[in-house]
C-alpha cells in the first residue's frame, strides 16, 4: 500500500487557452485532511474536479490510490466518496432510495445496500426522516444525506468541496464532528473552503491557491507561524500617520500592511510591539492571535475577487 | 474531433442508470400511463370516427383501420422524445443527477446510453399499452402483431437517441420547443399516417424518406394489415443504421457537454 493516496506533479488544467491550473505538485498522505484554500478562480475547484476524474487533465501526473488516474478512473472511483459544492440528491427518490440507487451504481447488493443505509443515516441523525422528500430536508439535513452517500462505498478517500457553505452553525459543527469520525477511522479528505476557522479546525494540512498555483504549503500552525508571524496587532491610523507609527518600530522585527485606515501589524512578539507603540494605542487597538485568514489575505492580497 | 471515433465506452453498468429512472418513474407510473394513452386514444376517435365519416375508405381500408397503426408509433416516438427531452435535460442540468452519477464507477457515456434505454422503454410501452385498446376496437387483427413489440423498442430507441443528441445542445427548456414542432411536429404530420403520402407531389415523399418516422409507419402499417411490401427490409434498415448513428452521437456530445 502507497503512503501516499494523492500524488499531483505538474498538474495542468487549460480550458480552450485559459490556464485555470498552471502546473502544481502536491501530495496527499493516508489519513490526513488536505485543504484547498483560494479566493474564487484560484484554481481548486478545477483541481478537485480533476481529482474526480469530472475534469480531463490537461499536462502533468496525477495518482491516486498509487494508480495512475487515467484509464483507471472506475478503480479509483470504486473507493472515492465526493460532496460536491452544489447537493446533487435525487428529487424524485426519498432519503432511504437516494443511498440504496446510489449503492448500486457501486455494485453493493441490495441487502448490504439497505445495512449500510440504515447505520449511516443513524450515524448523520437522519434515520427518522429515512422516509422523507428530499425537497422536505433542510439544508443542514441535505448536506448530512450528501456526506451519507459519499460513504456509502465505504470510501477510503472523501472529496469535499466547500462542505458547510450557507449552513447555520449549529450544522457545520454537526458536519466537522461528523468529519473528524471519519478521519479517526483512517479515510484520507481532501476539501476546499473559504472559512478559515473550517480549515484550521480539520486540515492537517493545506495549500493556499491563488490564479492557478500554491503560494503555500504546510499545516496550518506553520502557515500562521511563517506568513502571519504568531501575532497581530491592529492599529487605527489618521490618513498617511503610518510612516511616524513606523517609525517607532524601527529596528524591530515585523510586517506591516495598510487596509483603509488600520494598520495591520504581524510579528512573532506582539507585546513588544505594543511596548514601542504606547503613544498611538490611546484610540484604541486590537491585539490578538494571528490566524489563517491573516495569512490568506496576506498571500492573496485584499482586493476583490469577482 | 477525434474522440468523437472513438468507440463509446458502454458496459453493463447502463443498466443501473435505467433501473434509477425506473425507480423514480415506479412512484407515479400509474398518472404517467393514463397520459400517454389518452393523447392518441383521442386522435384515433376524433380523426377516426369523427373524420372516418366522410372518408369510406383508403386502399380499400377503412379509415380508422388506416390510421391505427401509424398512431401507435406516433406515441412512442411522443414518448421516447419526451423522455430524452424534458426527461433527460432535467436529470443533467435542473437535479444534476448526471454530475452525482458520474463520479461513482459509472462513466458518462453509460449514464446517456441508460437515459437513452429509459426514454426507448417509455416508448415501448406507451405503443404496447395502445395495442389491447385497437384490439378492443378490432383495428389490429393480423396475426404479424406478435413482431410489432421489436418494432416499437426499435423506433423508440431511435427517437430516444435523436432526442438525447438535442439535449446535448439545449441552453434551456425553451429551445425544445424548436424540436417539437419543426421537427417532431412536422414528422407527425407527413409520415403517412393520416392519409398516403403519394396523395401529394412527389418531392414531399423523397423529402419523407430522409427522415425517420415514415419508416416506423411503413412497418407498423404491414404488420397490422399483414400486407407486406417490397422495401420492408429497406425500412427496417434505415432505422437500424439511423439508431446507431443517432446513439453514437447522442453519447459523444453528451460527454462533450458534462466533461470539460
Amino acid at each position: 500500500m502507497p503512503e501516499n493516496i494523492i500524488e499531483a506533479k505538474g498538474l495542468r488544467k487549460e480550458y480552450s487557452g485559459y490556464p485555470a491550473v498552471k502546473g502544481i505538485d502536491f501530495s496527499v498522505e493516508r489519513a490526513e485532511c488536505f485543504g484547498f484554500l483560494g479566493p474564487n478562480g484560484a484554481g481548486k475547484t478545477t483541481t478537485m474536479n480533476m481529482l474526480q476524474g469530472y475534469v480531463t487533465i490537461t499536462g502533468g501526473t496525477l495518482r491516486i490510490f498509487g494508480m495512475e488516474l487515467r484509464g483507471n478512473e472506475r478503480k479509483i472511483k470504486a473507493r472515492m466518496g465526493v460532496v460536491p459544492q452544489e447537493n446533487n440528491l435525487d428529487p424524485d427518490l426519498s432519503v432511504m432510495e437516494n443511498l440504496r440507487v446510489y449503492a448500486r451504481y457501486f455494485d453493493i447488493p441490495k441487502a448490504e445496500a439497505m445495512r449500510r443505509a440504515a447505520s449511516l443515516l443513524e450515524m448523520m441523525s437522519l434515520l427518522d426522516k429515512k422516509n422523507e422528500k428530499i425537497t422536505r430536508l433542510s439544508g443542514g439535513m441535505k448536506r448530512r444525506l450528501m456526506l451519507a452517500r459519499a460513504l456509502i462505498n465505504d470510501s477510503d478517500l472523501i472529496m469535499l468541496d466547500e462542505p458547510t457553505t450557507g449552513l447555520d452553525p449549529q450544522a457545520r459543527h454537526l458536519i466537522w464532528q461528523k468529519l473528524k469520525e471519519q478521519k479517526r477511522q483512517g479515510r484520507t479528505m481532501a476539501l476546499t473552503t473559504h472559512y478559515m476557522d473550517e480549515a484550521a479546525h480539520l486540515c492537517d494540512r493545506l495549500v493556499v491557491m491563488d490564479q492557478g498555483r500554491i503560494l503555500a504549503l504546510g499545516s496550518p500552525q506553520e502557515l500562521v507561524d511563517k506568513y502571519a508571524r504568531g501575532s497581530v496587532v491592529e492599529l487605527p491610523v489618521p490618513r498617511g500617520g503610518e510612516s511616524e507609527v513606523l517609525n517607532a518600530l524601527a529596528g524591530a522585527d515585523y510586517d506591516y500592511e495598510i487596509s483603509g485606515d488600520t494598520l495591520f501589524i504581524n510579528s512573532a512578539d506582539g507585546d513588544s510591539v505594543i511596548a514601542r507603540l504606547a503613544r498611538f494605542t490611546k484610540g484604541g487597538f486590537v491585539h490578538r492571535p494571528a490566524t489563517l485568514e491573516d495569512v490568506f489575505l496576506k498571500l492573496t492580497g485584499r482586493e476583490l475577487r469577482e | 474531433m477525434r474522440d468523437f471515433f472513438r468507440p463509446p465506452q458502454v458496459g453493463r453498468r447502463a443498466f443501473k442508470v435505467w433501473q434509477r429512472n425506473r425507480d423514480a418513474w415506479l412512484k407515479f407510473y400509474k398518472a404517467s400511463l393514463v397520459g400517454n394513452l389518452a393523447e392518441p386514444i383521442l386522435f384515433l376517435l376524433a380523426f377516426g370516427l369523427g373524420l372516418g365519416r366522410f372518408i369510406r375508405n383508403v386502399g380499400g381500408v377503412p379509415y380508422i383501420k388506416f390510421i391505427a397503426p401509424g398512431l401507435v408509433v406516433s406515441a412512442a416516438m411522443n414518448a421516447a422524445s419526451f423522455e430524452c427531452t424534458f426527461g433527460s435535460f432535467t436529470r443533467m442540468s435542473t437535479q444534476k443527477s448526471y454530475d452525482a452519477i458520474i463520479v461513482t464507477p459509472v462513466n458518462i457515456d453509460e449514464v446517456a446510453a441508460g437515459d437513452i434505454l429509459w426514454g426507448a422503454t417509455k416508448g415501448f410501452i406507451s405503443a404496447v399499452i395502445m395495442l389491447p385498446v385497437l384490439a378492443a376496437f378490432g383495428l389490429m387483427d393480423s396475426p404479424w402483431l406478435v413482431l410489432s413489440p421489436i418494432l416499437y423498442l426499435l423506433m423508440s430507441l431511435m427517437f430516444a437517441s435523436m432526442a438525447l443528441i438535442v439535449t446535448a445542445f439545449v441552453p434551456s427548456y425553451d429551445y425544445y420547443a424548436y424540436y417539437f414542432s419543426l421537427v417532431i411536429s412536422p414528422m407527425f404530420f407527413f409520415s403517412g399516417i393520416f392519409f398516403p403520402l403519394s396523395t401529394l407531389p412527389p418531392w414531399v415523399m423523397k423529402i419523407a424518406w430522409f427522415t425517420p418516422l415514415i419508416h416506423a409507419v411503413n412497418v407498423s402499417r404491414a404488420l397490422a394489415t399483414g400486407h407486406f411490401y417490397g422495401g420492408l427490409a429497406v425500412d427496417t434498415l434505415w432505422m437500424v443504421v439511423f439508431t446507431l448513428i443517432c446513439s453514437w452521437t447522442a453519447i459523444k456530445f453528451i460527454r462533450r457537454r458534462l466533461i470539460k
